[in-house]
């Protein structure tokens, strides 16, 4: 039978990665340095708090928006850390995740063709969601000269007409790549100047080391062009419970909360009470597990440019992105043969992005112990090869 | 240099030129901070740590807890009678608390029977000594941080974006 499956859908980049994730998924005793999310469990506190709300009874519907306590307890956090102010009853919606805050962002803003700049390589949703919505990615190519930062020149010039948002993530998966404060200045300039909204995707923030991270909304006159989008899975590490947030101003935040309460009504009860807790006493956990990420970085970056796989040094998230040119394997090749051969398993860079070809997506979510027998593992596979 | 300190803390193991990498310092900065570190006796000893009930041959040993109340002594307060007491090579721990007594005092011995003839005639017959209070450990769930039993572990997935 003839589906006729949605054009859209037909259209949208076949990830060809798939079969390796399928690949690596099956097989056993692998050292994966290929994960997206961290290896510390939800600190207890919070999952206690989860489990205590359970036994009480809490396992109704919320409000669409979320929880009250929730929005209220994002919006004071948001004031103490960054001075940042939002209004919790109309400028903040509680969402599944930063990716459903994505969809919902892309569908409230997006008018057919409107086109979105997005730097690449990127997180693997982003384009697929604007075209989802009706968009036009317009993507921007970043690169290893840069540490892979979108520059303001970069950004002036890639935008053409018809573009009206700029998705921004920082620090960003798969390159680790921030901004300080001046870099940030710098592109706002032309966010003013182009009249462009900013979708950006701040998830990573709690993981910057080499300087505070700015979210972007904070900088004179961004605050009403900007979706700011955050979430509890990587600071936290509460990635099972889905819960993210978005806040911006209030008519786009009325225009998501539309079609979240028609497509997802709310986010989980459970979840949303286990983020009151996490933000409320979790910030201890949470600079523990920073200086943690911070010494397995710095390990797994000097590592690996011993063995010659150069790589910056990225400013936040848990990844590194090395080059693998001087293997001459493509991504593809060098993560499947790697795998085969010694059993680690990483992300290709071509899955992040048509110029990521030549470079590979490490994570150092994973214990020392690991992090050490996988370099000791690609070094033997690199050298091998060299042999 | 306090992170040499956290690093070591939580493995021994860890060589000073995988301690450079992680703190971005040169692996002689780090070997002369840990020389330092000996010599102060900030740190005072490397050891490894045993759950002995995984050790076939090895015969359990006995652990008991003692409260023991003490009548303090002039100038010298609490920490006369606390080193008469902790100098015993049986006594593996020895604090000095608030509350309803003074010392607490955790012996190891071969069997119970050790343990008890320990505290019957070398503890409690100390002058200072007024009282003991004696419990012995039945199970060790968690020791120094470490949770002892081991749970079946939650795999993340191999890879994700």
């Amino acid at each position: 039978m003839d589906y006729q499956i949605s054009k859209v859908v037909k259209g949208l980049a076949p990830s060809g990665i798939r079969a390796f994730f399928d690949l690596v998924l099956g097989m056993k005793d692998v050292i994966s340095l290929g994960v997206g999310e961290p290896d510390f469990m939800t600190p207890w506190h919070v999952r206690e708090e989860a489990i205590h709300s359970l036994e009480k009874g809490y396992t109704s519907y919320t409000s669409n928006k979320g929880m009250p306590e929730l929005r209220k307890t994002i919006t004071q956090f948001l004031h103490k850390r960054y001075g940042l102010n939002y209004n919790f009853d109309d400028e903040v919606l509680i969402t599944v995740g930063v990716s459903e805050g994505l969809d919902l962002v892309m569908r409230a803003l997006i008018n057919p063709g409107d086109k979105v700049l997005i730097h690449q390589p990127c997180y693997v949703s982003y384009a697929p969601t604007v075209q989802l919505a009706g968009g036009t990615p317009v993507l921007i190519d970043t690169n290893a000269s840069t540490d892979f930062k979108l520059t303001p020149q970069a950004l002036e010039k890639a935008c053409v007409k018809g573009c009206k948002i700029l998705m921004l993530n920082y620090p960003c998966n798969p390159t680790g790549a921030s901004y300080s404060k001046k870099e940030l200045n710098a592109l706002a300039q032309v966010i003013k100047k182009k009249d462009l909204i900013v979708v950006s995707d701040e998830v990573y923030d709690e993981l910057t080391y080499d300087f505070d991270h700015t979210p972007l909304a904070t900088l004179p006159g961004m605050r009403d062009r900007v979706v700011y989008m955050n979430g509890f899975s990587k600071a936290y590490a509460m990635t099972g419970f889905r819960i993210a947030w978005a806040s911006g101003p209030a008519e786009i935040i009325a225009a998501m909360t539309k079609i979240h309460q028609y497509t997802m009504l709310c986010a989980s009860i459970t979840g949303q009470i286990a983020a009151i807790e996490a933000l409320k006493h979790g910030q201890k956990p949470v600079q523990d597990m920073k200086r943690e990420y911070n010494r397995r970085r710095r390990f797994v970056v000097e590592g690996l440019n011993e063995l010659g796989l150069t790589c910056h040094m990225p400013q936040g998230a848990f990844y590194v992105f090395p080059s693998i040119q001087k293997t001459g394997m493509s991504s593809m090749d060098f993560a499947q043969n790697l795998l085969h051969e010694q059993k680690v398993a990483l992300v290709p860079g071509i899955a992040f992005g048509t110029n990521a070809e030549g470079f590979v997506r490490i994570s150092y979510a994973s214990s020392y112990e690991n992090l050490k027998e996988a370099l000791e593992r690609i070094a033997k596979f690199v050298k091998r090869d060299e042999a | 240099m306090e992170e040499i300190l956290e690093i070591l803390s939580k493995d021994a193991r860890t060589t000073p030129a995988e301690i450079a990498k992680m703190v971005g310092k040169s692996e002689s900065a780090v070997k002369t901070a840990i020389r330092k570190f000996e010599k102060n006796g900030t740190i005072v000893r490397y050891k490894t740590v045993i759950d002995s009930t995984k050790v076939k041959e090895a015969k359990n040993k006995v652990r008991a807890l003692i409260e023991v109340s003490v009548s303090p002594q002039k100038n010298v307060g609490f920490d006369n009678v606390a080193e008469r007491i902790y100098s015993f090579p049986e006594v593996t721990s020895c604090y000095l608390l608030s509350g309803a007594y003074d010392l607490l005092v955790i012996v190891e011995g071969e069997d119970l029977q050790t343990v008890s003839n320990f505290v019957a005639a070398k503890l409690s017959s100390m002058e200072a000594v007024r009282s003991t209070t004696t419990h012995f450990l039945l199970k060790k769930y968690k020791e120094d941080g470490y949770i002892l039993e081991k749970k079946s572990k939650v795999k993340r997935l191999n890879i994700s974006y």
